[in-house]
């Protein structure tokens, strides 16, 4: 019983973290129709960055295990995913609108083209070893579940997830600027002929994407080192999450995480061999009979 | 009713290709064991490109997954090798294109369903599901460390050649070389024939209005899986090639970036072209190798010339020097 528990825990923490990757992605490809193959690499960004960030701030062991410095590890955790939502923003009006205009497999290419050079910007900027900020875990200590030990910061992780559910959805429906996210999304040229700035929509929705990917790095660092290559793995998870709940869809990304999160809590303990490929196998089947996923619209 | 000539005649085809041929065949005279051991890569890789761009660019479906068609091929080879102790190279070829047929045939049929992106993620998808069995089941596999395959245990020609005794691994590239230069010839020679055909041109009707395409009556799905089964093939019969001249196969042919780099070689040639993916993949492989070479950050370098190619020169190295020299002819 209390590793039914926890093991539905660790799924849910796991689908928190997808989320945050595929609603990035999702919201990407639904206002700007660009599938950005770079997105697991700003995700993995956002993890080095929020790791160093705490590593240079209060240096490498825990020296202090005081609440106070804690606080202050858990307040520079966001930087990686305010990093990343500013390199989104100076890569979408500099290398992806000039392309707007040209046919999609271009635009497919050039975020193949971004992934190899954040990648090794990543490896010149970090170096080759895994940075981790492990510390704010180990000082946030466990609870007790049952008879077991589960960590305290997944909690908040999966917190953390909740939140931002709830928040993109706010933001998408019930604020000005979601209307306008929406309008752009469902008929370019008619908001533009309307008077809206479609660029700035496309900047805006562009760092908020990115935004999303490196606030999943940043929650996932203090639980799992940041590794170069990381980005690459889960950029075909985010893919799996947004096509079994339909591209450009906030609740099919949200379904989709945590179909995939308990899918593959359960294929480690029951089937490992298999476990991503049943994940890929689920998505093929899902294109096959629902092209447009389970939430997806035409 | 004799079909309406297009493109150009055979004289004229022959005339370029016959003296191509030709250089390459006497270059391993003048370049050395190393350079001849690179074009080796850079021909094989052809194979690849030349199969992917029936599908980029003649029936205009982008696949993300052609690692998948690659891999199945080098597998399959490594496989026969170690556990059916086949040793004929001919032999392997036919068991891996053979295999990379079955699996194109059956992962085609599923992906054809869809155009554009989907058919991009599709392809992608499935590609992964190879990989991951690969990563896996370490036990069949090899997991990330592969499977080994001794270039002595292969032998060309039905045993005619083989590469045991010393001197063994000069005999190996330049025998290999030839080998290698005969089947990339053949591979081209049956592309060309299959892109000027009735169903070729079909394929190209199919890519600029696929709707106009079904009122003239061609059945478009159908078309497009055949496309595709010969898409796979082509890259599978790379795959086989490459196994023995790397001595290993690992997952990483079966991961996605590989098929990411087989894009990038058709791109950097040009995929609007004939010959763009056959010139594309034999500079990509010179600047991998020398990027990685020269510096540990050879990613960013492969990167940065892939953001170039897109933004500036997109029709790739082919269809911009074709643009040059047609400007320079009219004065």
């Amino acid at each position: 019983m209390d590793t039914l528990v926890i093991q539905t825990l660790n799924s849910i923490f796991y689908a928190a973290v997808l989320f945050l990757i595929a609603a990035g992605l999702s919201l990407i490809y639904g206002v700007m129709r660009i599938v950005n193959l770079a997105h697991g690499t700003f995700y993995a960004l956002g993890a080095y960055v929020s790791a160093w960030a705490v590593g240079t701030a209060f240096g490498l062991g825990a020296s202090g295990s005081g609440n106070l410095v804690l606080a202050g590890q858990l307040l520079l955790l966001p930087l990686g995913a305010i990093a990343v939502a500013a390199v989104g923003a100076v890569i979408e009006p500099t290398l992806l609108r000039p392309l707007y205009r040209r046919p999609e497999e271009y635009v497919l290419l050039i975020t193949f083209g971004m992934l190899m050079i954040l990648e090794d910007a990543m490896k010149f900027l970090f170096g080759g070893t895994p940075l981790s900020a492990g510390s704010i875990m180990d000082s946030m200590g466990s609870i007790r579940i049952g008879s077991l030990l589960y960590p305290s910061y997944n909690l908040v992780v999966i917190g953390v997830g909740i939140m931002a559910a709830i928040g993109l959805w706010w933001f998408i429906y019930r604020t000005r600027f979601g209307i306008i996210l929406r309008a752009t999304s469902q008929d370019r040229r008619m908001a533009s002929a309307l008077g809206l700035n479609v660029g700035r929509v496309y900047v805006q929705a562009f760092a908020i994407g990115c935004f999303m990917a490196g606030l999943g790095g940043a929650v996932v660092v203090p639980a799992q080192a940041a590794v170069l290559g990381m980005g690459v793995d889960a950029l075909i998870l985010a893919f799996v999450v947004i096509v079994i709940g339909g591209l450009g869809s906030l609740e099919g990304a949200l379904v989709g995480a945590l179909i995939v999160g308990f899918v593959r809590t359960a294929g480690i303990q029951f089937f490992a061999e298999i476990e991503l490929a049943v994940l890929y196998l689920i998505a093929a089947a899902v294109l096959l009979v629902r092209p447009t996923g389970l939430f997806g619209k035409a | 009713m004799p079909a309406a000539r297009t493109g150009p005649s055979v004289p004229v085809v022959l005339a370029v290709a016959v003296p191509v041929i030709v250089a390459f065949a006497v270059l391993p005279r003048v370049v050395d064991l190393y350079q001849t051991e690179l074009l080796i890569y850079g021909l094989t890789f052809a194979i690849a490109a030349l199969g992917f761009n029936l599908l980029l660019g003649y029936t205009g479906l982008l696949s993300f997954g052609h690692s998948a068609y690659f891999g199945m091929g080098a597998y399959t080879v490594a496989f026969i090798v170690r556990d059916l102790h086949v040793q004929s190279m001919e032999l392997c070829i036919l068991a891996g294109v053979l295999s990379t047929f079955v699996i194109a045939a059956l992962f085609g049929y599923v992906c054809v369903r869809h155009t554009r992106i989907f058919f991009g993620i599709l392809t992608l998808a499935l590609s992964q599901v190879l990989w991951s069995l690969a990563f896996k089941f370490f036990w069949v596999t090899g997991g990330t460390d592969g499977i080994r395959v001794a270039r002595t245990g292969i032998t060309l020609l039905g045993g005619l050649i083989d590469f045991k005794g010393s001197g063994s691994y000069q005999k190996f590239v330049y025998a290999y070389y030839y080998y290698v230069l005969a089947l990339f010839a053949i591979s081209a020679a049956l592309m060309w024939v299959i892109v000027h055909s009735p169903f070729g041109k079909a394929l190209q009707a199919i890519r600029d209005n696929e709707i106009r395409a079904g009122f003239v009556g061609i059945r478009v799905r159908r078309y497009r899986w055949i496309a595709f089964v010969i898409s796979g093939c082509f890259t599978g019969l790379a795959g086989v090639l490459w196994v023995p001249l790397n001595g290993l196969t690992t997952p990483d042919i079966l991961y996605w970036p590989f098929s990411g780099e087989i894009v990038f070689m058709t791109v950097l040639g040009g995929f609007r072209t004939f010959t763009g993916p056959i010139v594309g993949a034999i500079a990509f492989n010179y600047l991998k190798v020398y990027a990685v070479a020269s510096s540990q950050y050879w990613q960013m370098v492969l990167g940065c010339v892939l953001v170039v190619l897109v933004m500036v020169l997109p029709t790739g190295i082919v269809g911009t020097l074709a643009r040059l020299g047609g400007k320079l002819r009219r004065g």
